[in-house]
C-alpha cells in the first residue's frame, strides 16, 4: 500500500528530499558563498519536476485512503507554479546577491513553499490542506522578512505572520464546524453529507473556510495586508508572491468548492460574486493614489484576483477553465513586470518611485515599449493576452448568468486602465526630470522582461495551448 | 468518586483559566495557566485517554508553560502600556466579539449532524491495544502523510528561526574550541633561562 501511494507523491517527496540534501551539503560546505548556484539549481529542480509531472500524465490517482488526490487540475497547477518560482528565482538571484541579500535558506525556503503548494493543490482532505498551506506559509512568512535590518521588511513579516495566523484560526475554525457535520475531514465524505439536507453547521464551516482562504488570495475585504507585505518585502520575494503562491491559493480555493461543496455551489457562489466585485473595484480605485510601484502591483493583484473569482463564481467547468487560464497569464504578466521593477535602480539602488519613470522611453525605448506591452495587458486592452483572460471570465461569468458581476468587471477594468496607462504616460510623455533611473544592467532581466512582453503578443495566436489543457485540467475536477 | 473527581478538575480548569487572564502579574498567569493544564489533563485520564493526558504534561507543563515563563520574566514588556493601547480598541473588539458570539449560539442551537456523521466519528481502538498503541498505528499508519508534513513544518520552523535571528559578525572575537584543544605546550610556550640579576 505504501509504496503505491509514494508512487503518487513522487513529485512532491523528490523536491523535499532535494531541499533535505541540498540544506545539509551547503550549510556544512560553502554556505552563503553557494547560494548563487544553488538558486541557479533549485529552479533547474524546479523545471525538471514540473517536465516529470507533465510527461507523467495518466488519470486521477488517489493516495493514503483518499487523503491525497493526483489529478489533470492539480498537475496543470502544479506545473503553472513550479516554472513561475523557477522564473522568478532565477530573475531575483543577481538583484539578491548585490545587496547581499542572497542567504542559502532562501532558495530552501521556497523549495518548502513549493512543496507546500503542491501539497495544497492536491489535497482531498482538509487535514492535508492545513498541513500544505502552514508549510507554504511558514516559508513565506520567513522570506518576507529576509532583509532583516530594514524595519519595512520585519513589519512585512510580522503583519504577514499575524494576518496569516488568524485566516489559519478561521481556517481551521471551519474545518472543525465540517468534521462535526459530516463526521469526516475528507472532502469525499462532506460532499456526500452535503448533498442531503444543509445543515447550518455545514454553512458556517464554509462561509469560515472560504473567507480563510480569501486572506490567502487577498480578496477584498482579506486584503488589508497586501499592499504593505508587498511594499517591505525585497523585490524578488514580492514577485514570487505575486505569482506562485497566488495560482495554488486559487486552485486550493477551487478544489475546495467543488470537491468538498460541490453540493451546494449557490451557497457558496453568492460569496464568491461579492469577493470579486469588492476585489475588483477596489483593486481599481485604491491604486490611482498609490506612488510606490510594488504597492501598485498590490492593488492590481487584489484587482486580478477579483477576475480569477470571477471565474469561480459561475460555478461550471468554463468557469474553472477560465480562472486557470486567466492565473497563467496573470502569472506570465506578472513576471514580465517585476523583472521590470527589479531593474529600476538609481546609483546601484533600487528605485520603487513611480515617478522616476518619467521619460524613461527616452533612456531606454526597448524596455519601455516592453513595459508598455505589458501594462497594456495587465489592464486588459485588446489584442493582448491580458484581454483574452478578461474575456475568458467575463464569458464564463456571463454564460452563468451573473450579468451583474459581468458588468461590475468591465467597469472596474476601465477604471484600472487609468492606472496602468497613467505609467505608460509617465514613461513617453512625462515630465523632464534630473533624477532618473540608471542604464539598465544585461543579464537576465532585460531576457525575462522582453519574453514576457512577447509572449503577451504571440500568445495572442492560440495562447499557447494552455486553453485546452486548462479544459481538460477542470474537466477532471468538476467530473 | 469519578464524578467527584470530574466536578474538582472542571473548576480547577476553569479557575485556572480564568485566572490566566485576570491575574496582573503575568507570571502568576502562568502558574494559572500550569494548574489548568494539570487539570485537564486530569479529565483526560478521567475519559481514559491516559496518554494524551501524560503527553499534556509532558509537553505543555514541562516545556511550554516553562518556556512561557522564562519568555515573560526574560522579556521586557510593558504590560500597562499595552493595556491602555487594548482598552482604545476595546469596544469595537466588544462589538464584534459579541455579534460573533450570538452567531455562534445560533449555529450551535440549530446543530443537525449528517445522518451518519456521529458513526463516521467514532474512533474505536480496537479491542485489547492500549490506547498509546492505537494512536500510534493511526499516527504512523493512517496519518503517515500528515506526520510527514507537520515533520516539514516544523524543520521550516527552524530554518526560519536560524534565517531571521543568527548573525555572524566579523568582527567579534570566537571561541575555536578546535584551535584550543590541539594547542600544546611545544607550539604555545617558550622556556626561558633567566640568569638571576639579569633579567630579559
Amino acid at each position: 500500500m505504501i509504496t503505491a501511494d509514494l508512487t503518487v507523491i513522487l513529485p512532491e517527496v523528490l523536491l523535499a528530499v532535494y531541499g533535505l540534501v541540498a540544506l545539509l551539503l551547503v550549510a556544512y560546505t560553502g554556505k552563503d558563498k553557494m547560494a548563487s548556484a544553488l538558486t541557479w539549481l533549485t529552479a533547474g529542480v524546479f523545471v525538471a519536476i514540473a517536465a516529470m509531472i507533465g510527461l507523467g500524465g495518466g488519470g486521477a490517482q488517489s493516495a493514503f485512503g483518499g487523503m491525497f488526490m493526483d489529478d489533470a487540475f492539480a498537475r496543470f497547477a502544479k506545473i503553472a507554479f513550479l516554472l513561475a518560482a523557477a522564473a522568478v528565482l532565477v530573475m531575483g538571484q543577481d538583484y539578491m546577491q548585490r545587496r547581499d541579500l542572497l542567504r542559502f535558506e532562501y532558495p530552501i525556503l521556497v523549495v518548502y513553499a513549493v512543496v507546500g503548494m503542491m501539497v495544497m493543490v492536491s489535497a482531498a482532505d482538509l487535514m492535508v490542506l492545513y498541513m500544505g498551506l502552514e508549510l507554504q506559509s511558514l516559508s513565506l512568512y520567513v522570506v518576507a522578512a529576509l532583509r532583516r535590518e530594514s524595519p519595512k521588511s520585519a513589519e512585512a513579516g510580522m503583519k504577514y505572520f499575524v494576518l496569516g495566523a488568524l485566516s489559519s484560526g478561521l481556517l481551521l475554525y471551519g474545518s472543525a464546524l465540517a468534521y462535526g457535520f459530516a463526521g469526516t475531514t475528507g472532502f469525499a465524505g462532506i460532499i456526500n453529507a452535503a448533498s442531503g439536507e444543509l445543515g447550518l453547521g455545514l454553512l458556517f464551516a464554509l462561509v469560515l473556510i472560504v473567507t480563510g482562504l480569501s486572506f490567502k488570495v487577498s480578496a477584498v475585504p482579506f486584503h488589508m495586508w497586501t499592499p504593505d507585505v508587498y511594499e517591505g518585502a525585497p523585490t524578488p520575494v514580492t514577485a514570487f508572491f505575486a505569482t506562485a503562491p497566488k495560482i495554488a491559493a486559487m486552485a486550493l480555493l477551487a478544489r475546495v468548492l467543488h470537491d468538498a461543496f460541490g453540493a451546494i455551489v449557490p451557497q457558496w457562489q453568492q460569496i464568491l460574486v461579492l469577493l470579486s466585485i469588492a476585489s475588483m473595484a477596489l483593486g481599481a480605485v485604491a491604486a490611482i493614489g498609490q506612488s510606490d510601484i510594488k504597492r501598485l502591483m498590490a492593488y492590481s493583484s487584489i484587482a486580478h484576483m477579483g477576475y480569477a473569482l470571477m471565474g469561480l463564481a459561475s460555478g461550471t467547468a468554463d468557469g474553472v477553465q477560465a480562472m486557470l487560464v486567466y492565473m497563467v497569464i496573470y502569472v506570465a504578466m506578472n513576471i514580465g513586470t517585476f523583472a521590470f521593477i527589479m531593474s529600476m535602480e538609481r546609483d546601484g539602488r533600487p528605485v520603487t518611485d513611480i515617478s522616476a519613470l518619467n521619460l524613461y522611453a527616452r533612456a531606454a525605448p526597448g524596455r519601455a515599449l516592453a513595459m508598455l506591452v505589458l501594462l497594456f495587458s495587465l489592464a486588459g486592452i485588446p489584442p493582448l493576452v491580458g484581454f483574452f483572460g478578461k474575456l475568458y471570465v467575463l464569458r464564463a461569468a456571463f454564460d452563468a448568468g451573473l450579468t451583474g458581476l459581468v458588468i461590475a468587471g468591465v467597469l472596474a477594468s476601465v477604471i484600472g486602465a487609468y492606472y496602468y496607462l497613467r505609467i505608460v504616460y509617465l514613461m513617453y510623455f512625462g515630465a523632464e526630470t534630473e533624477q532618473g533611473l540608471d542604464n539598465s544592467r544585461g543579464g537576465i532581466l532585460p531576457v525575462v522582461l522582453a519574453a514576457s512582453a512577447i509572449a503577451m503578443v504571440v500568445g495572442v495566436i492560440n495562447l499557447f495551448g494552455i486553453e485546452s489543457a486548462a479544459a481538460f485540467a477542470a474537466q477532471a475536477l468538476l467530473n | 468518586m469519578t464524578v467527584f473527581a470530574f466536578y474538582l478538575f472542571a473548576v480547577c480548569v476553569l479557575t485556572g483559566g480564568l485566572f490566566t487572564v485576570l491575574s496582573r502579574n503575568p507570571v502568576h498567569s502562568v502558574l494559572w495557566l500550569i494548574l489548568a493544564f494539570l487539570s485537564s489533563a486530569g479529565l483526560f485520564v478521567l475519559l481514559g485517554a491516559e496518554f494524551v493526558a501524560m503527553l499534556l504534561i509532558i509537553v505543555y507543563v514541562g516545556a511550554v508553560a516553562v518556556l512561557f515563563l522564562f519568555v515573560v520574566m526574560m522579556l521586557d514588556v510593558d504590560f500597562a502600556a499595552l493595556k491602555a493601547e487594548m482598552a482604545k480598541y476595546m469596544p469595537l473588539a466588544l462589538l464584534i466579539g459579541v455579534v460573533i458570539l450570538m452567531q455562534l449560539v445560533m449555529a450551535v442551537g440549530a446543530w443537525d449532524s449528517a445522518a451518519g456523521a456521529s458513526a463516521a466519528r467514532q474512533a474505536v481502538a480496537p479491542d485489547g491495544v492500549e490506547n498509546t498503541a492505537a494512536l500510534g498505528l493511526i499516527l504512523y499508519d493512517q496519518y503517515f502523510l500528515l506526520f510527514q508534513l507537520a515533520g516539514l513544518v516544523l524543520l521550516v520552523a527552524m530554518i526560519g528561526a536560524i534565517t531571521l535571528t543568527l548573525r555572524h559578525r566579523a568582527d567579534v572575537k570566537r571561541q575555536n574550541v578546535l584551535a584550543q584543544m590541539w594547542r600544546d605546550p611545544a607550539s604555545a610556550m617558550e622556556l626561558k633561562d633567566v640568569k638571576p640579576g639579569q633579567g630579559l
